[in-house]
């Protein structure tokens, strides 16, 4: 069991979680990955590793709450525990020194970025993250990746906050003025990944996107996470989470994704209708 | 044996054969001519002394059997059922010259069970475990039964399982309706009370590398890791939503309990006409569990023929009598796909049987021009599984051979590092459960040799 030393809500649909695992704090990377089972009948599912503190052996987690799994998450106190923790999986992100590297985010991949802009900073490069929300109140860890980066650019959708439009149009600009970054890594939703590797190919810039493919294991064995990577299949939970975002089938990435939305929602629902049940019997 | 009827079984989980009654069980005891050579032991991976426990049987010493049966074999109740009797003990049995073998596997499951349903108050007696500590990987058959032994010898044993269930294949692999998973757990109970510590979410190579082990403490390692990857043929649309690796399937719906959605999580998509490609056990598993999922048509695509397929005559058969429907000589070239990506059907091509190839069966030869099309909504692929390379990889030193198993002694499980041995598919290759606990058996007395010669 994996206890929970501390949750916090960090917008309404969102939260962060610090787990008791001393193994994985001890072993995990930038960038990878644990696969979470909440109770006896929950799926297996992935979340990155945000953070660890090995001596206090716990690991960061934070969730957007969009379905079954992640409420059933953000409906744990601390105290509560969770039943399974798996990793850390996935190869950790490369970090060499390449000079400037600009490191994109959107929705809960800004939580998923902040390990890796530490840890390309760390490798002598000057970090310039980019994240975007759809509005003021869902921009999250902005302290925190303001002192990760070197630079920090915050774009919402409506402008309700900081620049208004998307992370791209950030990385846009910078490659006008001829900041041409030597490397970008880009982590959130497909089509913003997609954006990035459409909007730095022709300019040739090594791009890397973290693939949020739909694991079942996460070891290897099942192939659930398949993604075609320069016209090769690849697990993305052994052989990733990082990809050459420029070899990226990303529309058979979007198909995949889509393979359960009918049941998703069937079982959101029947939680939901339960969870409200169990509230009327309080 | 008497099973549930095809028009029933299809319609739920519950096993198909039903096993012995104590009388059908002591009635056929009988028939054993209790051989002085007992081939039938010769067949068996594990040794298991056949005309002892059938002895015991006859005479009503049922838990006098199970233990007999223990003495050697730590999972009866799982091999009873899974196991290929037809090619091993029951095939070299000497009644079976003139007419049917003596049904060793049922009686061995009769056994099994009965010592389950009626457990004695304190079983053997066990030896201190005072000697060294020795860290096996992977809880499948070949890691419970190396873990097992080496209890029995006195070691301090602790199995490190990547899954957050222990079995491996057994629980995650091999459907419900042919292993109850209530039998694999409580198998897995005989080899933790034995005093074996069972940590799960733990992947070797990764949650904790082999340094680390050694560094803990741990004089010898065993890897039990299986052959869990799935292959895939490699052809256009194999990715498609609705193409499932057997892997994928199973372990949702076995592991998962997908079965029992939206109870239970975890999804899995029922299709109506589910094409399951291959021709080996874990094809009719899949197919059968798709018949159990509600299709209504389930066809088996195979290269080759009905007497080349690998699968147990005895899996084909409740396959044919479920409605499985079996297409053989017959080879997918690429599926095809709707707009939004799912799977509507395959091209084939018909094929014919050429010269043997080097596993000896005649290889199968595409006939030029005999394109056609079957009509589908799912696709499980089943056409075998390799080696699981992420332990491997992370073990710089190990010595591999062909398709990334693990190069091992065969006598002794030693593989080229010192102090790791190695058993089970991950040093043969997708084989059987018996004879990955028959490598399991022979490493953990590699082990007791190679420790106790350091010690001396
Ligand atoms: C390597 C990896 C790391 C991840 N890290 C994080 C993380 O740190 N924080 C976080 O909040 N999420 C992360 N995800 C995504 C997370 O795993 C899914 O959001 C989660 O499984 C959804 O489960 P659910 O039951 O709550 O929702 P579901 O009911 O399964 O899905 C609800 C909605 O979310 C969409 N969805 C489901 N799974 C994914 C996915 N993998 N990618 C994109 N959309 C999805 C569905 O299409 C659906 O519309 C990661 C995914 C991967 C593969
Ligand atoms: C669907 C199906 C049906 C089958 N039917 C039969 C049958 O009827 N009869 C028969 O005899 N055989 C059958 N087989 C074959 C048989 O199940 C296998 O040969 C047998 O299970 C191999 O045992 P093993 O212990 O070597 O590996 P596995 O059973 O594969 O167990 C390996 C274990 O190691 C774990 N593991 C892997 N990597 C790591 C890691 N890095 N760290 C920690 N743990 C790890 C896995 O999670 C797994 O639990 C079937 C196989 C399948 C897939
Ligand atoms: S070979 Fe057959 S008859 Fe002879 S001992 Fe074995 S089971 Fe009995
Ligand atoms: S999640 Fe099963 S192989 Fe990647």
């Amino acid at each position: 069991m994996y206890r929970i030393i501390e949750k916090k809500k960090l917008t309404p649909e969102s939260v962060f979680l610090r787990v008791e695992a001393p193994r994985i704090a001890r072993r995990r990377r930038a960038g990878q990955f644990v696969i979470l089972r909440i109770d006896e009948t929950g799926e297996r599912f992935p979340l990155t590793i945000v953070d660890s503190d090995p001596e206090e052996g716990t690991i960061t987690l934070v969730a957007q709450e969009v379905g079954t799994s992640t409420k059933k998450l953000g409906r744990l106190k601390e105290g509560d525990s969770i039943l399974d923790v798996t990793g850390p999986l996935g190869h950790p992100t490369e970090a060499e020194n390449w000079g400037r590297v600009a490191c994109l985010a959107g929705g809960i991949g800004v939580a998923e970025v902040l390990p890796v802009v530490k840890e390309i900073r760390a490798a002598g490069n000057f970090t310039q993250a980019i994240i975007g929300a759809r509005n003021q109140d869902l921009v999250i860890l902005e302290d925190e990746l303001r002192e990760a980066a070197n630079e920090l650019y915050i774009t919402t959708d409506d402008g309700s906050y900081g620049r208004h439009g998307l992370v791209t149009e950030v990385l846009h600009d910078l490659i006008n003025d001829g900041a041409i970054p030597d490397r970008v890594y880009a982590i959130g939703p497909l089509p913003m990944m997609r954006a990035v590797a459409d909007l730095t190919r022709p300019y040739d810039i090594p791009t890397i996107v973290s693939l949020n493919a739909l694991m079942v294991d996460g070891t290897g064995m099942c192939g659930s996470c398949r993604v075609t990577v320069g016209g090769e299949t690849k697990f993305t939970c052994v052989d990733g989470p990082d990809f050459d975002g420029h070899q990226v089938d990303f529309e058979e990435l979007g198909k995949r994704q889509k393979i359960y939305i009918p049941q998703e929602k069937c079982s959101l629902e029947r939680f939901e209708l339960s969870a409200s049940g169990a509230n009327v019997k309080e | 044996m008497a099973e549930q009827r095809p028009e029933e079984r299809i319609h739920n989980s519950n096993e198909v054969p039903y096993g012995f009654t104590p009388e059908q069980a002591q009635l056929e005891a009988e028939r054993c001519l209790q051989c002085k050579n007992a081939p039938c032991m010769k067949g068996c991976p594990v040794e298991v002394d056949i005309p002892a426990f059938i002895q015991l049987i006859k005479e009503g010493d049922f838990s006098g059997a199970a233990r007999k049966l223990k003495e050697t074999n730590s999972l009866p109740a799982v091999c009873g059922r899974v196991c290929p009797q037809e090619d091993q003990c029951e095939e070299v049995c000497v009644l079976g010259i003139k007419g049917d073998p003596v049904a060793i596997g049922t009686l061995e499951r009769f056994a099994a069970d009965w010592e389950m349903e009626h457990p004695a108050d304190s079983s053997s007696s066990l030896p201190a475990q005072e000697k060294a500590k020795v860290a096996v990987i992977g809880a499948g058959p070949a890691g419970l039964t190396a873990a097992a032994d080496l209890a029995r010898f006195g070691y301090r044993v602790t199995i490190f399982e990547a899954l957050h269930q222990p079995g491996g294949v057994l629980s995650y692999g091999i459907p419900e309706f042919r292993l109850p998973k209530k039998i694999v757990n409580l198998e897995v109970k005989n080899v933790t009370n034995m005093g074996v510590d069972l940590q799960l979410n733990q992947v070797a190579g990764s949650t904790i590398t082999i340094d680390e082990l050694f560094q803990d403490g741990f004089r010898a390692i065993f890897i039990g890791t299986g052959a869990g990857l799935p292959r895939f043929m490699g052809i256009p649309g194999e990715n498609l939503n609705g193409v499932y690796s057997a892997n994928e399937y199973l372990t949702r719906v076995n592991l998962m309990k997908a079965y029992l959605f939206p109870e239970y999580d975890t999804p899995v998509i029922m299709g109506k006409k589910v094409c399951v490609i291959g021709g080996g056990n874990v094809a009719m598993d899949s197919a059968r569990t798709a018949l159990r999922l509600g299709a209504e048509e389930v066809t088996i695509v195979y290269r080759r023929t009905r007497k080349e397929a690998p699968a147990r005559a005895e899996e084909i058969h409740h396959a044919g009598e479920e409605g499985v429907i079996f297409k053989f000589l017959t080879l997918p070239i690429r599926y095809l796909e709707d707009d939004a990506g799912w799977v509507i059907g395959m091209e084939a091509l018909e094929m014919e049987l050429g010269e043997p190839d080097e596993s000896g069966r005649r290889r199968p030869l595409p006939i030029e021009g005999s394109e056609f099309m079957i009509d589908c909504d799912l696709v499980v692929v089943a056409i075998g599984n390799s080696p699981n390379p992420l332990l491997p990889r992370a073990t710089p030193g190990l010595k591999l051979g062909w398709k990334g198993i693990i190069e091992t002694d065969h006598e002794t499980g030693r593989t080229s590092l010192p102090g790791i041995f190695a058993g089970g598919d991950i040093a043969t290759g997708a084989a059987t459960v018996i004879e990955a606990m028959g490598a399991g058996k022979r490493a953990a007395r590699g082990i007791d040799n190679y420790l106790m010669s350091k010690s001396e």
